[in-house]
């Protein structure tokens, strides 16, 4: 069996070369067979085509037939001139056949049987003039407004779809969409293959566009709605590498920038390529804590991407000098790129191709969102998480260290942005909060989760000073960790108590060298009196030694007989004295 | 059977471009029709040129036939696609501005 099954050839697919597009149907159109695009007016339903056949052409060399039943050969021409596509030169260089088809009610009279091999002709003629490989048929729909026999159109549509499979060239049909179905004609019912539906949604004054795969015989594929945009490159569907999770990962540490919170890492630092999450209330310090990490990269040498959009870039670089952070000579230098603007300027959509443009452009090795919470004006909460965990996982796939503030609105309140929405995406969660005490409020910072490495669970005081932020030593009162105005009052405490031990510590060696010398004093009394003790014993031995001395001399003479003659020749010293 | 049922546009020459598909039955009676239209009402004022486009494929695109067969009626007046085997006698005579002539067998009713 499973012999079998290997030696079954998998669905033949041709690339698009469309951003994306690739990815979601996992690898591109059924090839040899008609994909129907349908869709509502603007939504890009021809260029879609036209850029399958460009793309074609240009990155996989197959020759392309575009058959145009509303717009002219010119039109589309000058239409699609914006997006660098020069149709004019492909017809030149015979690689694409642009064939209008012009059908007008008010030129037509219908006198009898026909068919519609005449278009059969047209297309066989181009397709084999310059060996097509792809074949788009944009709106082929017109001929029903141009033909009012139905039953001759729809037999004859079937007719040449099955003669487009049968010559084997992949064919993309473009259809608008109807109500109640796919398209106005029912031409779904003849295109079996693959169907793919465009769609174009005005969501509080703000354009979406989506794409959706229909259905696709034959082959898996992505079954979301999956955003797309127009931009000057052509259509880019999002999103573009979230379908798996595989990208490498790094063990280098990157620092954020201020050194205490590194330390609050066991590793020192946050993993290169990874998500990092600032949330906090208002004025919790969030953008300067994103300013430090930026700060940090730079100075690596690094390029940095700051997207901000709360800030200009003028006023971010003030308001980072007056803490000390000059920015400014980064900008400089060109390592860091701030991108200023406001989240409704555009939909989300937009916004990410932005961001994934800019990354492109600039390459970074950091890039920074302050805030994501702001994205939330332009879309639905679902939507916004959508789009994060698209650019999430585009950064990671990159290996771009990444950071995001988000705001989170007071105590307990809606904190779903956060807490249910991105920080499963991210790898390090900072959370920055007003530590409210008695009369003051103070900052502090702590680490809800970091992925991969142990790190502290303190809630750290921080302060944002002219030198750039600095975080407070722990100081554990009596009720816990202090903050703020207790921390100097037990600063003060804890002064006072030093001071006293202090002076204890001095009076108790005053005391000691007293009693040394005390010691001493005695030491040398004692020493004093042995000295003339003994000096008096060494006098009386000596004494004692002379008077035996001298009695065992006047022995000696007296056992000689002879009584001394006192004044002879005899050396008797002990006589004189 | 002689033209002389269309006095009032005797004078003006036709040209008469038929668009076929080989000997296909709705070709094969297309031009059965057009011939015996042109004898019967155009005799000796018409330019009549009948183009296979299977063996000239790229005429196709050129005179912009989507349907086949299909007779392009150049002139008088503006051009005209007339699209169909041309078996709705009446209504080919009406759009080539002819006056039916009533001995015509192919008219019905």
């Amino acid at each position: 069996m499973s012999t079998l099954s290997h030696s079954l050839a998998a669905l033949a697919k041709a690339p698009t070369g469309i951003e994306g597009l690739d990815e979601v149907t996992e690898g591109g159109l059924p090839r040899g067979r008609p994909t129907l695009i349908c869709g509502t007016a603007g939504c890009g339903k021809t260029l879609m085509g036209i850029e399958f056949l460009v793309r074609g052409i240009q990155e996989f060399d197959e020759p392309g037939v575009l058959m145009a039943f509303e717009e002219t050969a010119e039109e589309l021409a000058s239409n699609v001139t914006s997006l660098g596509f020069d149709l004019k030169q492909l017809q030149a260089d015979k690689k694409l056949r642009v064939d209008h088809v012009h059908v007008d009610r008010s030129e037509i009279e219908e006198t009898g049987e026909y068919d519609l091999e005449g278009l059969f002709i047209r297309l066989g003629y181009a397709i084999d003039s310059i060996g097509a490989k792809r074949v788009v048929l944009d709106t082929i729909e017109s001929l029903f407004s141009g033909f009012t026999n139905q039953a001759i159109l729809r037999s004859e549509i079937r007719r040449l779809f099955r003669w487009l499979k049968d010559k084997g060239v992949t064919t993309v049909i473009t259809a608008e969409r109807g109500e109640g179905q796919l398209t106005r004609q029912g031409l779904e019912e003849y295109v079996s293959d693959c169907v793919i539906l465009l769609d174009n949604r005005v969501v509080n004054q703000i354009t979406t566009r989506r794409l959706r795969i229909v259905k696709y015989r034959g082959s898996t594929h992505g079954t979301n709605e999956y955003p797309y945009l127009i931009t000057e490159d052509g259509l880019s569907v999002l999103p573009v590498t979230s379908l798996k999770l595989t990208h490498e990962v790094s063990n280098e540490i990157v620092s954020t920038g201020v050194p205490g919170l590194d330390e609050m890492f066991t590793r020192g630092g946050l993993y290169r390529g990874s998500s990092a999450l600032i949330t906090g209330t208002a004025g919790t310090a969030k953008t300067t804590l994103a300013a430090a990490f930026a700060l940090e990269s730079c100075r690596r040498g690094e390029q940095c991407l700051f997207f901000a959009f709360e800030e200009s870039p003028q006023q971010l670089i003030r308001n980072m000098l007056s803490v000390g952070m000059d920015l400014r000579p980064y900008v400089e230098q060109g390592l860091l790129h701030i991108e200023a603007s406001r989240p409704t300027l555009n939909g989300l959509e937009q916004h990410l191709v932005t961001i994934h443009k800019l990354i492109g452009q600039y390459k970074p090795q950091t890039v920074i969102i302050d805030p994501i919470s702001n994205l939330v004006s332009v879309g639905s909460l679902v939507e916004v998480r959508g789009m994060l965990t698209r650019l999430i996982d585009y950064l990671k796939v990159k290996g771009i260290t990444a950071l995001f503030t988000a705001l989170v609105s007071g105590r307990n309140a809606n904190q779903e942005m956060t807490e249910e929405g991105v920080s499963s995406l991210v790898d390090v969660w900072l959370h920055v909060r007003d530590l409210e005490g008695i009369g003051e409020r103070n900052r502090g910072l702590s680490i809800l989760k970091a992925r991969g490495m142990a790190h502290s669970n303190q809630v750290r005081e921080f302060l944002v000073t002219s030198e750039g932020v600095r975080l407070l030593d722990v100081v554990l009162g009596p009720t816990g960790i202090i903050t703020g105005a207790s921390r100097h009052t037990q600063f003060l405490q804890e002064q006072a108590l030093a001071t006293a031990a202090q002076q204890e510590i001095e009076r108790r060696e005053r005391e000691l060298e007293r009693k040394r010398r005390v010691l001493e004093a005695t030491i040398a009394n004692l020493r004093t009196e042995f000295e003339s003790v003994e000096e008096e014993l060494r006098q009386t031995n000596q004494e004692e030694e002379q008077r035996r001395e001298d009695l065992s001399q006047g022995r000696r003479q007296i056992a000689k007989g002879n009584p001394a003659p006192l004044a002879g020749n005899s050396p008797a010293a002990p006589t004189h004295s | 059977m002689k033209p002389e049922q269309g006095e009032d546009t005797s004078g003006t020459a036709y040209v008469l471009h038929l668009y076929i598909t080989g000997v296909t039955p709705n070709s094969t009676r297309a031009v059965r029709n057009l011939k015996d239209i042109c004898d019967r009402y155009l005799a000796g004022r018409y330019e009549l040129q009948i183009v296979d486009i299977y063996q000239q494929p790229e005429k196709a695109q050129e005179a912009r036939i989507v349907a086949a067969p299909t007779l392009v009626k150049r002139s008088p007046g503006g051009a005209r696609w007339l699209v169909g085997d041309l078996s709705d006698r009446e209504r080919v005579l009406a759009l080539l501005d002819l006056t039916p002539d009533p001995n015509d067998p192919y008219l019905h009713g």
